[in-house]
């Protein structure tokens, strides 16, 4: 995922596995990314989620937008939107498309 | 191997042929495609004949139970019994996953095999704030040695192995089953099982580590060390490719990393000055069986032939059970698609087949719901009933390596064994598997690999049924999945300050201390204390972070 971004020209910085919600905020703020991306494939996506975007709200970096992956049942999709994540990738969600749904959410949330 | 005559015979035979009814054929119908590679990217010809084997000789096919064990570590193999049919399993609290092993051992499964939840596998208590959210989740958690208790209360641990998955925090999973079994009056020298206990791999692909790799070595060299000693039918370490595969390792890839990883731990136990022969016929191995059927057959076959001449030309081995590779499988959890699930079994049941004709002596097979969740109840039968039906309706375990001999499975061994041994050499040129990890070198492999992969998939040059071919439109609860309890972490938090609450806490702070100054002496060994810090009721969190005081902790650079 990170190598196909970065093939579509993007600055990509990828923090590794089992990392907590604290250090993937802290990573994103200070590197002032435009988009927080996480993958999730243990199961806690309802809890991390919700915690993701408190952290990122308390460090004023609410135009941080917050995309999610890995293994998310189809039934928690809509809450995760409802939680406030921007966008749900499934295991099908073809690798070429990504690279421009991201770009999508940067030009819809306009320029900082 | 075969008779040089032969070999000519056939040469001209094909000449012949390539001549006249290949040419004629391929005028009227091409071959669909230019070229056809396996999926390490190895060359595959369209029919293979005594010239592909030509220099061969039968020694080094043989038979099984003999080195070099190409043909399966025993002489009868499957005739004798089956492989051991070991379905994972692990949720919620040590008696809830204790129920599914119940159900599981009723439904005529002959192992267990235990996955943890996050935290225990981190080496994390329930109620430390890491654990947060994930307590029970993913696996059980087993914080104390009440909670290994009753993960197999009423279940005999002389007659049934079990095999838990269990990394960096393995050892002192180790030392809680040896404690359980001693609490319970069993016969150490009777226990079998398996711990992963596979850091290094860790490392490459898994990335669960606590400490960095050298202390970490250590530990798995401790293990290693005490199994030779107290427990003689139990392999402390499974030297595992399975995780490198799922993380883009290619069957080469899978087995030279595997391979290398299983010199290094032969050279930090040696270095004690242990005979090789006292650890090595311990030591086991873990493998995928991925989608490339014959490539996967062939690998299973090529990882026992390569293992045995290391062992033997290279270590010195003189016991042939040193030498011979007995290996766990799981088919490949990579494979199975949230798409059209009922279409997972009938992969299963292909890499299944792939495990049985390389020869496994365990086998897991994937729940058809793996894309979903953890495995449902149903879907762990299914995945069972899988194995039973090739052990018991399709008469293929009746003769032992039936695909030996075979011109383009040997063909296909000859030539993996060739590139692992490539690869091999490139370790060792770099200083050997440590500093090969230390470089990166395995990581930027499998990154490499990782990303072919899934290109070759988004083009649809690699075809997944029911993703990038006959796709349908999406099914809403197309099957019942694996639902979390959700008091699972208030349960098990609760367990665990009980247990804090009624030990002796001065005699825990006292074997702390000196598990911290073992620590510090590099030959020391620190199963013993670890065992008795277990008795005392040390939680796993406690004896891990005392240890981090010693050892430091491990940081990454992510490779991509």
């Amino acid at each position: 995922m990170a190598r196909s971004l970065r093939d579509a020209g993007m600055d990509v910085i990828y923090t590794g596995l089992h990392r907590t919600p604290e250090e993937v905020v802290i990573a994103a703020v200070q590197e002032d990314v435009d988009i927080l991306g996480v993958s999730v494939l243990s199961g806690v996506h309802l809890t991390a989620f919700p915690l993701i975007i408190k952290l990122l709200r308390d460090a004023d970096a609410e135009d941080i937008a917050v995309v999610a992956g890995g293994l998310i049942p189809d039934e928690d999709v809509p809450k995760l939107l409802e939680m406030g994540v921007a966008r749900v990738f499934s295991q099908e969600t073809p690798l070429d498309s990504i690279p421009q749904l991201i770009r999508d959410l940067v030009s819809a949330r306009g320029p900082r | 191997m075969p008779d040089p005559t032969d070999v000519e015979k056939a040469r001209s035979q094909r000449r012949a042929w390539e001549q006249n009814e290949l040419r004629d054929f391929l005028e009227r119908q091409p071959e669909s495609q230019q070229e056809y590679r396996s999926a390490s990217g190895l060359p595959v010809q369209r029919v293979y004949t005594p010239e592909d084997i030509a220099d061969t000789p039968f020694e080094d096919i043989g038979l099984p139970g003999q080195y070099p064990f190409l043909r399966g570590p025993y002489p009868t193999m499957y005739r004798a019994r089956p492989w051991t049919m070991r379905q994972i399993a692990g949720f919620g609290t040590g008696p809830d996953t204790n129920g599914r092993f119940r159900y599981l051992i009723a439904q005529g499964q002959t192992g267990l095999s235990v996955d943890f939840d996050m935290p225990t596998l981190m080496g994390y208590d329930s109620d430390d704030p890491r654990s947060f959210g994930e307590v029970g989740r993913e696996g059980v958690a087993i914080d104390t040695l009440d909670d290994m208790a009753d993960l197999f209360d009423g279940i005999d641990l002389e007659r049934i192995s079990v095999s838990m998955t269990i990394n960096p925090s393995a050892w002192i999973l180790l030392a809680m089953y040896v404690a359980l079994a001693k609490s319970r009056s069993l016969d150490l020298a009777k226990l079998s099982g398996t711990t992963q206990a596979d850091i290094l791999k860790e490392y490459i692909a898994q990335k669960e580590w606590i400490y960095p790799i050298r202390p970490s070595m250590r530990i798995v060299r401790d293990m290693i060390v005490y199994g030779a000693e107290h427990l003689p039918r139990y392999n402390p370490v499974n030297i595992s490719g399975y995780h490198m595969s799922e993380a883009g390792a290619t069957a080469i890839q899978e087995l030279a990393f595997t391979i290398a990883n299983g010199i290094a731990y032969v050279e930090q136990v040696a270095a004690t000055g242990l005979a090789v022969d006292c650890f090595a016929p311990r030591l086991s191995f873990y493998f995928v069986a991925q989608a490339d059927f014959f490539e996967e057959v062939a690998k299973f076959r090529a990882a026992r032939r390569i293992w045995a001449k290391i062992m033997k030309q290279r270590f010195g081995a003189r016991k042939p059970e040193s030498m011979r590779l007995r290996f766990h499988c799981q088919t490949a959890a990579m494979t199975l698609t949230k798409a059209q699930p009922l279409n997972n079994i009938v992969r299963t049941a292909f890499e299944a087949l792939s495990a049985v004709l390389g020869g496994a002596q365990s086998l897991h097979t994937n729940g058809l719901d793996e894309a979903y969740a953890i495995p449902s109840e149903m879907a762990m039968k299914v995945a069972l009933r899988t194995q039973q039906i090739i052990a018991e309706e399709t008469r293929i375990t009746e003769v032992v390596d039936p695909l030996g001999g075979s011109y383009y499975v040997e063909a296909m061994t000859n030539e993996i064994e060739e590139a692992v041994n490539r690869i091999l050499k490139e370790v060792e040129e770099l200083g050997g598997a440590v500093a090969a990890i230390e470089a990166g070198y395995f990581q930027r492999g499998l990154a490499d690999s990782a990303y072919t992969s899934a290109r070759a998939q988004a083009s649809g040059k690699r075809t997944v049924i029911g993703v990038n071919k006959y796709v349908e439109a999406p099914q809403k609860d197309a099957i019942e999945i694996h639902r979390n309890d959700p008091d699972v972490e208030a349960r098990q938090i609760q367990r665990v300050k009980a247990v804090r609450a009624s030990r002796d806490n001065s005699r825990v702070a006292t074997l702390l201390d000196a598990l911290a100054e073992q620590a510090r002496n590099p030959s020391a060994n620190l199963m013993p204390i670890t065992i008795e810090l277990v008795e005392a009721r040390a939680s796993m969190g406690e004896i891990v972070k005392r240890l981090r005081e010693v050892f430091g902790s491990y940081a990454e650079s992510p490779t991509f």
